[in-house]
């Protein structure tokens, strides 16, 4: 065996790269191109072109897996198969594709699939309000514990008819011109509770169901508040008109936290982790809901409850977003693949 | 794994964080995950980032308040308000969504987000991760403050447990062997390396040594080292620390009995042996010997 030739000319694995360079250095271009901006701003024939140049990067990997020693040239091609496998196999949807995906069936699928959780949270969430009405009405005491100060607003026991009639009609007039400022912060602080008893789900939901009792509890005592005065049903167009959109999102926040409390306590026959992950995809896209449906009731309380003053019109626009709602989650749709 | 090339196992050994993926055209890519410690500069990184926003869009406003007048204040909270909640729930949501699916920290170390089991990564998927940050940082931010604030010893000890409650959800990533945080977890998805490797120039097209004759080995000398051996000097060639130049290239001729002639490069020297090297050992690769290193005597 003659000793090879020593400048290099001769390693086949020279040869290789020379011969495929280009392609690799005009997938690399165009993954560039494509990670910048948006894949949309690739050219058709770019578009094209892409899945040829990765299918070649990845059997010039295997190629030079087997053949060639040169480990920072399998470095580069282990790198640039892997971005080109995230483009070609990570189905980028357009905005549009993905919005009207969700529209028409993820959404309302994700909710209507968490029916069983929805019913513990919405239960919980009525046992709080239970509660809550059944401590004040007993004792009015137990308003100011489970109404903190600046929730209440001056809306306690010691409060005058008067004053609390003129929350419901009024809005916070009183506090001067505050108003869509007070409704932004409601949805910030609703949207962000929301978040947290979801997120507290995965803690074995206990702290969501807490979370949930809390809220009903501050609801009960309000209404028992109200109902010692006779002022119940204004109380409740005043409340459901923007409530029921966000009492559901509320519910359905607490439901998508079960789920995946439920997936870390009992997998079933999957593994943990599989369980865990198939239960935050459908949790996850109830969330974007929850998140839409709380803006609607921002709007709903910063706008609408302002201008509609009349009890019977609070009341049907209430009873209309509910039957709204759960004709969108839960009633059969035809066509529906 | 019978396929698989011997000195890459080796390497899954040694490092903890490699993972496979098998893609459909049958080749397993070779996946780094990142450590906790990336994970951790990269989401300071981010921190660093949101704060700097917040606090230059809330200058913006006082200073808007301060020099206009008073009618636009509550528009202008009002958009403090909804930026700041755009801020803390989207920004790793938004960025997590586009080409590079990682944040600017993310990208500043170069880590992306992908599906565990290798698809698409959904959107709903990085909703998810990022609303457990909730708990895994808002939550003992929220109670750190708490547990500063509280003036009632019965409140601050509350506020004291509740924290190291919420900070098992922090420190989530160091006990498991993919460094998955909550979010990761219910999810599915993990956050791997993605270094944007340069390709280097093939070492053996180098010519430092105009004029000299190409060095010359025999089939004994060249049959000394194996792959492993071949990286380390292909490592030393690219680092260019003199030197080491100089120690490999004495140890090398020593062990393989090389004179050297006067006035030779060292890197010279190395180069000649490394192309010759090489290409024997990818030679003997052809028909199926693959020679991990010096010990491996087929």
């Amino acid at each position: 065996m003659t000793a090879p030739p020593t400048n290099g000319a001769g390693l086949r694995s020279l040869r290789f790269r020379a011969e495929r360079e280009a392609d690799w250095r005009r997938l690399e271009g165009l993954l560039d191109k494509a990670e910048r901006r948006r894949a949309s701003d690739l050219s058709e024939a770019e578009l094209m072109a892409l899945p040829l140049l990765y299918q070649s990067v990845i059997s010039a990997l295997s190629v030079a897996r087997s053949t060639s020693l040169d480990s920072a040239l399998i470095a580069y091609l282990e790198g640039l198969a892997a971005r080109g496998y995230f483009f070609v196999y990570g189905a980028r949807l357009r905005w549009r594709e993905r919005l009207s995906g969700f529209f028409r069936g993820a959404w309302p699928a994700a909710v209507g699939g968490l029916w069983r959780e929805t019913l513990a949270s919405g239960t919980i969430l009525l046992i709080g309000v239970l509660a809550g009405y059944l401590l004040v009405s007993r004792d009015a005491d137990w308003y100011g514990t489970i109404m903190p100060g600046e929730m209440a607003q001056g809306r306690d026991p010691t409060a005058s008819t008067a004053f609390l009639r003129s929350i419901l009609y009024d809005g916070h007039k009183a506090d001067g011109d505050g108003l869509s400022l007070f409704a932004t912060w409601l949805f910030t602080h609703n949207a962000q509770i929301a978040i947290l008893a979801f997120a507290l789900g995965f803690a074995f939901c206990l702290p969501t169901a807490l979370l949930l009792a809390q809220n009903g509890l501050g609801l009960g005592a309000l209404l028992a508040l109200y109902g010692s005065r006779g002022l119940a049903a204004p109380l409740s167009g005043w409340l459901f008109i923007h409530g029921v959109t966000e009492l559901f999102a509320t519910v359905l926040a607490g439901a998508a936290g079960f789920r995946i409390g439920w997936a870390v306590m009992f997998p079933g026959d999957r593994r943990r982790l599989d369980a865990l992950a198939e239960a935050g995809r459908s949790a996850g896209t109830a969330m974007a809901g929850v998140i839409l449906m709380l803006i609607v009731a921002g709007l709903l309380e910063g706008v609408a409850r302002q201008l509609i003053r009349a009890d019977w019109a609070r009341w049907s626009i209430a009873g209309v977003t509910a039957s709204l709602w759960l004709a969108y989650f839960y009633l059969p749709r035809g066509g529906k693949r | 794994m019978a396929s698989a090339p011997s000195n890459v196992a080796a390497d899954s050994v040694a490092n903890p964080l490699a993972r496979r993926l098998a893609t459909p055209e049958g080749l397993d890519l070779r996946l780094t995950l990142a450590s906790a410690g990336e994970r951790a500069a990269a989401f300071l990184l981010d921190g660093l980032i949101m704060l700097a926003i917040l606090a230059a869009v809330t200058l913006a406003a006082l200073a808007v308040l301060i020099g206009g007048r008073g009618g636009g204040r509550e528009v202008l909270a009002m958009i403090w308000l909804l930026g700041a909640f755009v801020l803390r729930n989207g920004y790793f949501v938004l960025f997590e969504m586009g080409g590079r699916a990682a944040t600017p920290g993310k990208r500043a170390l170069s880590l992306r987000v992908i599906a565990r089991d290798g698809g698409p990564l959904a959107a709903e998927s990085i909703l998810a991760r990022n609303a457990l940050r909730e708990i895994e940082v808002f939550l003992p931010l929220t109670l750190l403050g708490a547990s500063a604030a509280a003036g009632d010893p019965v409140d601050s000890a509350v506020a004291v447990l509740g924290l190291f409650w919420s900070a098992a959800f922090l420190v989530f990533p160091l006990f498991n062997r993919d460094r998955l945080t909550v979010g990761d977890l219910v999810a599915g998805t993990w956050v791997v390396r993605a270094p944007r490797a340069m390709l280097l120039a093939d070492l053996t097209g180098a010519n430092v040594h105009e004029g000299r004759e190409p060095f010359v080995f025999t089939p004994e000398q060249l049959s000394t080292y194996g792959i492993k051996e071949l990286e380390i000097l292909e490592g030393v060639l690219r680092r260019r620390d003199p030197a080491a130049l100089a120690a490999v290239a004495n140890r090398i001729r020593a062990r393989i009995g090389f004179a050297a002639a006067a006035g030779d490069l060292e890197e010279a020297f190395l180069i000649g042996y490394y192309t010759a090297l090489r290409a024997r050992l990818e030679n003997r690769l052809l028909f199926g010997h693959r020679r991990k290193d010096k010990f491996d005597v087929a």
